[in-house]
């Protein structure tokens, strides 16, 4: 293994790391009342943000109240997190290109879960409407938007990767180069 | 006889001025209005003023905050008087703030708002307002825009010199319009024994620097004279405060004639640093006192009233160096001190020069003792040559209050002659007069008491208003003109009507205020007794005739909407906890026929409201402030059952499925 590879390894372990102090996701909402906006940011362990104000206003479509405890996601997701990284580091450490592609499978696969846990949360939010709420959604569903923009009545909500998770998405870049950049090409750069 | 002529001379001369300096008859009133006026005070819509002015309401009691330029009334501030609008004094939380000595006094007559102020600049934290009538001092919270604390003075009848802060809030006055016994000595004299029995009280509070919690710290027992206005040094001059002195004849009856006899009054210069001192050294007299002092805690979102019985005094005829006097012409009102210290400017209400103290040749004259006779034997008179800096010649008729912008000049209005003028500080020379509509009192410049005058802008407060808007019958509201000042002629940009009357306001570029608001209470750190967290926890507790609901308020229902076992005759205390928590949400909370008002719970807020059902019935309740597209549903009802039924109490909110 070069040390260019081994270098981009650490460098994407490290942009791993920062998904335990910054934000990886960001929902947003905005209506004529809220020209500041409403803002849900979702991290590694947990939820912040005006989660009062939009449980306060997810009422009346009969929207169930978002709260971080029914998640049990956020206990373990650190831990996952932090096995995979610690895969990417020991693939370093031990020059092994089987790790490697061990830990870019893994890290695919968290991916891939994550994506479609959070789609089937958005579902079950969406599709679940309380019919006595007061406001009755077209159809009696509304799916959130997993990426990108989508109207709601008077908010446009917006979901969109926050800073730790562009950070992340980078690192994940990062481990698919050091796979498949041809090696050869790669020794002119490190010599 | 003199006195009596010149009176009548005032109208004629007035209208005489008037005429002369427009060009034009009272009413039509428009030559110095800049042509670009309405493009200089819109404030395209979504936009902010640039500039709160937070004027007095006079004998509304309250205090109202103004934008500026657009001149548009954004809060109306309950103080001293009740507000059936919110509750203010008529919600259980709120009532102490209205007790004093003399009982629940709930309306007062409000005067001179004061920003707290650091290294003398507004800080824009508090601001402070005497209540004249029942002598009191406020506290506004600007970050809640809520009344913090109010403190009873007592020994003070009519605290018109009032609330004045030094340099650093250190200190905030209050003193004497009407001098009076001191209350521990009952007071039953002749009227005509005033000079012997009869006493002014300077009350020097001290702010608390981090709380801005006020405590009365010390009161000099000064002559009885009328002490007026007050300002306090800055600068080299920090460790004074300056009084307006009239009726130094002593006069107490008929006083429009017999406190305009002497041809000077006096300016009292007070050394408070002294006076701190002497208090330290333990000089001052306890005496017996007493006066309320209540407080408003933003966690328990209720009010406490603690009645005080003791202040400390010092009688400053015994203690040299203390307190000195300035003569000054004719009835002195205003006294303004410019933004570097040194000059102190005052305003005989009668007189035809505005005299310019310096304060460098005052220390000059108490070092050279160069006295003119002293007032009771033992405060000095210092000579009127010998401390002044000059006059302003032929000022205008009815000088009274001064203020100063950023580029060297004062401004001063005129009361019997209608106008502003214009004069530069360090050589006393008018440069420009302006026609103001009409009788203006008091003007504010942003920071224009302060170390760091803002200028750009004057506001004018008028008296008068007759013909200048649309008529409301006999009663016609006051009034602020706005003037463009930045330029080297006064332009009148505004008029525009205020609450109350607008004695006095101060103003502040706005960015100091903004930044610090509260957008709502955090429903976490509301620990008021009553508060409820979640609609799980409400409920309805009877005790004896006593009966407690507690009451949740969120978009949109209130919970429990269905109340019964209410009798005839209870007294039942409803606790309203507003569970939102967003800006710009509040909740009203009215019921049917209750014989006080309603409420209007502000996010994260608890506000009991105490009703007294006296008929049997189905009496319904409701929200006041549309609170969102379910507003009108927001409602409930109690039963109220005779003196005496077995109806349990029963409460329900329907099963709401929604929330949580
Ligand atoms: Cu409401």
């Amino acid at each position: 293994m070069k040390t260019f590879t081994r270098t981009l390894i650490f460098i994407s372990c490290l942009l791993m790391l920062t998904a335990y102090f910054l934000p990886l996701w960001h929902i947003g909402l905005e209506a004529p009342q809220y020209p500041e906006g409403l803002e849900m940011k979702i991290w590694l362990n947990g939820l912040t943000g005006n989660i009062d104000q939009i449980n306060g206003l997810n009422h009346y479509i009969g929207m169930k109240f978002i709260s971080v405890d029914d998640f049990k996601e956020f206990k373990i997701l650190p831990y996952v997190f932090g096995a995979l990284t610690f895969v990417g580091l020991l693939a370093a450490v031990l020059k092994s290109r089987r790790l490697l592609i061990v830990w870019f499978a893994g890290l695919c696969l968290f991916a891939i879960v994550g994506f479609g846990d959070f789609y089937m949360w958005e579902y079950n939010y969406g599709h679940k409407l309380n019919p006595h709420a007061a406001i009755k959604v077209e159809g009696m569903n509304y799916q959130p938007p997993l990426f990108g923009y989508k109207q709601l009545l008077n908010f446009t909500a917006g979901s969109l990767p926050d800073t730790g998770g562009l950070l992340v998405g980078l690192g994940g870049v990062l481990v698919a180069i050091a796979i498949f950049y041809p090696p050869r090409r790669s020794s002119n750069h490190t010599k | 006889m003199k006195i009596l002529n010149y009176k009548l001379i005032l109208p004629a001369a007035a209208f005489l001025a008037g005429s002369a300096l427009t060009g034009c008859k009272p009413g039509q009133g428009g030559a110095n209005t800049d042509a670009d006026a309405a493009k200089k005070v819109y404030v395209a819509p979504g936009k902010y003023d640039e500039v709160y002015t937070f004027m007095s309401g006079g004998f509304s009691g309250q205090v109202a905050a103004y934008g500026i330029p657009s001149g548009r009334l954004l809060k109306v501030i309950p103080v001293f008087s009740q507000n059936p609008e919110n509750g203010w004094g008529y919600s259980e939380e709120t009532k102490p703030m209205l007790n004093t000595s003399h009982g629940f006094v709930a309306w007062d007559d409000s005067h001179h708002p004061e920003l707290s102020k650091t290294n003398g600049e507004d800080d824009g934290r508090w601001l402070f307002i005497n209540g004249n009538n029942t002598p009191r001092i406020a506290r506004i919270n600007l970050s809640t825009f809520k009344t913090d604390e109010i403190l009873e003075l007592p020994n003070i009848g009519g605290n018109h010199a009032s609330p004045f802060c030094t340099e650093n809030t250190e200190y905030v006055v209050g003193n004497t319009r009407f001098s009076e016994p001191l209350d521990n000595a009952a007071g039953d004299v002749p009227i005509d024994s005033y000079k012997k029995n009869f006493k002014g009280a300077v009350s020097f509070v001290k702010v608390d620097k981090e709380s801005g919690a006020m405590k009365l710290a010390f009161q000099l027992i000064v002559p009885p004279f009328n002490y007026d206005l007050a300002h306090a040094g800055k600068g080299p001059s920090h460790d004074w405060m300056f009084f307006t002195c009239y009726n130094t004849e002593q006069a107490h009856t008929l006083l429009e004639v017999n406190a305009s006899q002497r041809d000077k009054d006096f300016v009292m210069a007070i050394n408070w640093k002294k006076a701190e001192e002497l208090i330290a050294q333990g000089k001052g007299t306890k005496t017996p006192a007493k006066y309320a002092h209540n407080v408003y805690n933003e966690k328990t979102h209720s009010a406490t009233s603690v009645m005080e019985n003791e202040t400390q005094t010092l009688d400053v005829t015994k203690f040299p160096g203390l307190v000195y006097y300035m003569p000054c012409p004719k009835s002195p009102h205003g006294v303004d001190v410019s933004p570097d210290g040194e000059s102190i400017v005052a305003s005989g209400k009668l007189a035809a020069v505005i005299p310019v103290f310096s304060y460098k040749k005052m220390l000059d004259a108490i070092d050279k003792k160069q006295y003119d006779g002293t007032i009771d034997g033992a405060l000095p008179v210092l000579k009127y040559e010998a401390v002044l800096r000059g006059e302003v010649k032929k000022p205008g008729l009815g000088p009274l209050h001064t203020e100063f912008d950023d580029k060297g000049f004062a401004y001063t209005t005129m009361f019997v002659s209608s106008e502003v003028v214009k004069w530069k500080v360090d050589n006393l020379e008018i440069i420009d007069r302006s026609p103001a509509f009409y009788s203006p009192g008091h003007l504010s410049i942003p920071g224009g008491d302060s170390k760091k005058p803002y200028g750009k802008y004057v506001i004018v407060m008028d008296k008068i208003t007759k013909d200048r808007y649309l008529p409301t019958g006999p009663e016609l509201c006051q009034a602020a003109q706005l003037f463009d000042i930045s330029g080297n002629k006064m332009k009148l940009l505004l008029d525009f009507p205020t609450i109350g009357e607008p004695h006095y306001a101060q103003s502040i570029p706005a960015e100091k205020i903004v930044k610090n608001q509260v957008k709502f209470f955090k429903l976490a750190e509301n620990t008021n007794p009553y508060a409820v967290k979640s609609e799980k926890e409400t409920k309805v507790v009877r005790n004896g005739k006593r009966v407690d609901v507690y009451m949740t308020a969120m978009r949109s229902h209130l919970a429990p909407d269905n109340i019964e076992g209410i009798k005839v005759g209870d007294e039942v205390y409803i606790h309203v906890t507003n569970l939102e928590q967003d800006w710009d949400v509040p909740h009203g909370f009215a019921i049917k026929g209750a014989n006080n008002a309603e409420l209007l719970i502000m996010p994260g807020e608890t506000t009991t409201l105490k009703w007294n059902p006296y008929q049997q019935g189905i009496v319904p309740f409701y929200c006041t402030d549309f609170c969102s597209a379910l507003h009108q549903e927001m409602q409930g009802y109690f039963r109220v059952s005779p003196a005496g039924s077995n109806v349990p109490i029963k409460f329900s909110i329907g099963v709401n499925p929604v929330t949580q």
